[in-house]
C-alpha cells in the first residue's frame, strides 16, 4: 500500500454538508436541549426544596434513575414509545426532549448547590419582610444563586454537545450521521469521519476554553 | 408482561454480561491512562505537561460515538482492522481516561504542599514519594469524582450497540424489533442499567471508606460529599 490514501478533493466536496449539519442540526439541537434542561432543571431544583419528604424522595430517585441510565436507551424509549401514546415525534424533537430531560437532572444539581450557597440570613430576611414565596425566589434567592452557577452550567452544555451524536441512532441528520452517509455512498469512511471529528473538536475545544475563562472570572 | 420478561431473560443476562465486560475493561484501561496522563499533568517539565494537555483536550473534546465510528470504519482504510469490541473499549477508555486524567491531576495538586516537602526532607525517591505519600492521599480525594466517571462510562457503553455489539441496549432494541413492545423492552433494560449503576456506586463507596480508613480518616457523610462534588454532567 502506498501510505495513507487521503483524497483532498473528496474532503472539500463533503465539507460544506458536514459544516451545515454541524451548525444547523448539532449546534441547534444542543442549544434547544440546553434551554429545556436549564428551565426544567430550575423547576426540579425548586420543587426539591419542598418540605414534603415523600415528594422529595420520589423526585430524588426519579432523577437518580434518569441520571444513571444511558441517554441512548432513553432516546429509543422516547422515540419508539411516544407514538403508542398517540404522540409521534420527529427525530429532532425526540432528541431535544431526551437530552433536555437527561441534562435537566444535572442542571438541577448545579442549581441546588447554588441555592444552598445563599446565606440563611437571606431566607430569614424574606420571612421577616413577609415576602411571598414567589417574591422570595424571584426577587432574592435566584438572583443570588444563578450567576454563581453559570460556569458549572456551561460544563453541562459541553457535556450535552458531546451527547448529540447519539441522535445518529435514530437517523437524525446531525454531523456524525451526515458523515456516515457520505461514507456509505463512496465506501470511503476515512475523510468524512475524520473531518467530523475535526469539526467537532473545532466547536468543543474553544467552548471548553471559554467556560474555563468564565470559571476563573466568576471564580470560587 | 412477566412471562415476556422471563422469556427475554437469557438475552437480557447475556447483554448485561457484555455491558459489564465493556465497563470493567474500559475502566481498567481508563484508570491507567488517567494515572499516566494525570501524573504527566503535574510534571515539572513543560513539554510533558503539554503532551498530557493535548491528550486531555482531544479525547475529552471528542464525542465517544464519533471516536468509535472512526476506529471501526476509518482505521481499516489506514490498514488497521479492529474487532468491534476492541474498538468500543478503545474509544470508551481513551475518553474516560481523559476525564480521569483531570481528576488525578486535580487530586495530586490538592495534596498539601508540606507533604511533598516532608518527603524531600526524608530523602524519599520519587517512586517512594508517590507510592507512600502522595498517591494514597490523592486516591481518597479521587474516588468520589471517579464514581461519577464510572457511571458516565457505564452509560457510554450503550453506544457499542450502534457498532454491532449485542450489549444490553442492543438486546432491548432487538426485543422491540421482534415484538413491537417498545415500552417494556426499553423500560426493562433501563431498570437493568439502573441496578448495575447502583451496585457500582456501592462498590465505589466501599473503596472510598477503605481509602479513608487507611489514612486514618472518617469518610465524610454523603451529604457533605455531595455538596463538594463538581456537578458537571457526563458526556456518554
Amino acid at each position: 500500500m502506498g501510505g495513507i490514501s487521503w483524497d483532498w478533493n473528496y474532503t472539500l466536496q463533503i465539507l460544506p454538508d458536514l459544516i451545515r449539519a454541524l451548525l444547523e442540526v448539532t449546534v441547534v439541537v444542543t442549544i434547544l436541549s440546553f434551554v429545556v434542561a436549564l428551565v426544567l432543571g430550575l423547576v426540579l431544583a425548586i420543587v426539591m426544596r419542598t418540605p414534603n419528604v415523600v415528594v422529595q424522595q420520589v423526585l430524588r430517585w426519579v432523577m437518580e434513575f434518569i441520571r444513571s441510565t444511558p441517554p441512548l436507551v432513553q432516546l429509543f424509549f422516547v422515540y419508539y414509545v411516544m407514538p403508542h401514546l398517540g404522540l409521534t415525534l420527529g427525530t429532532i424533537t425526540a432528541g431535544v426532549v431526551t437530552l433536555g430531560i437527561h441534562y435537566s437532572t444535572y442542571c438541577a444539581e448545579v442549581y441546588r448547590a447554588g441555592i444552598e450557597d445563599v446565606p440563611r440570613g437571606q431566607w430569614e430576611a424574606c420571612r421577616a419582610l413577609s415576602l411571598s414565596t414567589r417574591r422570595t425566589w424571584l426577587g432574592v434567592i435566584l438572583p443570588q444563586a444563578i450567576p454563581k452557577v453559570i460556569p458549572a452550567q456551561g460544563n453541562n452544555l459541553i457535556s450535552l454537545l458531546k451527547d448529540v451524536p447519539l441522535l445518529a441512532a435514530i437517523a437524525t441528520p446531525e454531523l456524525l450521521q451526515t458523515a456516515f452517509e457520505a461514507g456509505n455512498k463512496t465506501l470511503s469512511y476515512l475523510e468524512p469521519l475524520t473531518m467530523a471529528g475535526v469539526l467537532f473538536l473545532a466547536v468543543s475545544i474553544p467552548a471548553s476554553i471559554l467556560i474555563r475563562r468564565l470559571e476563573r472570572r466568576f471564580g470560587h | 408482561m412477566f412471562a415476556e420478561i422471563a422469556d427475554r431473560m437469557p438475552q437480557l443476562l447475556s447483554g448485561t454480561w457484555i455491558t459489564l465486560q465493556l465497563t470493567v475493561y474500559s475502566a481498567a484501561v481508563g484508570i491507567v491512562l488517567a494515572l499516566v496522563f494525570g501524573l504527566m499533568g503535574t510534571s515539572a517539565h513543560a513539554w510533558v505537561r503539554r503532551v498530557a494537555r493535548v491528550y486531555v483536550e482531544i479525547f475529552r473534546g471528542l464525542a465517544v460515538l464519533i471516536l468509535m465510528f472512526w476506529f471501526l470504519y476509518s482505521l481499516p482504510l489506514l490498514g488497521l482492522r479492529l474487532e468491534p469490541m476492541f474498538a468500543g473499549v478503545l474509544a470508551l477508555s481513551l475518553n474516560i481516561g481523559a476525564y480521569g486524567a483531570e481528576v488525578v491531576r486535580g487530586a495530586i495538586l490538592a495534596v498539601p504542599k508540606p507533604q511533598y516537602e516532608a518527603t524531600i526532607a526524608l530523602n524519599f525517591t520519587t517512586a517512594q514519594r508517590l507510592r507512600r505519600v502522595i498517591i494514597p492521599q490523592a486516591w481518597a480525594a479521587m474516588l468520589p469524582p471517579l464514581t461519577n466517571l464510572l457511571i458516565q462510562l457505564l452509560k457510554g457503553t450503550s453506544l457499542v450497540s450502534l457498532i454491532t455489539i449485542v450489549d444490553l441496549s442492543k438486546v432491548a432494541d432487538n426485543w422491540r424489533g421482534n415484538t413491537g413492545n417498545s415500552a417494556l423492552a426499553y423500560g426493562v433494560s433501563l431498570v437493568f442499567y439502573f441496578v448495575i449503576a447502583q451496585i457500582l456506586v456501592l462498590i465505589m463507596r466501599w473503596l472510598e471508606r477503605r481509602a479513608n480508613r487507611r489514612l486514618g480518616r472518617a469518610t465524610p457523610s454523603r451529604r457533605a460529599e455531595r455538596a463538594t462534588l463538581p456537578a458537571a454532567g457526563g458526556g456518554a
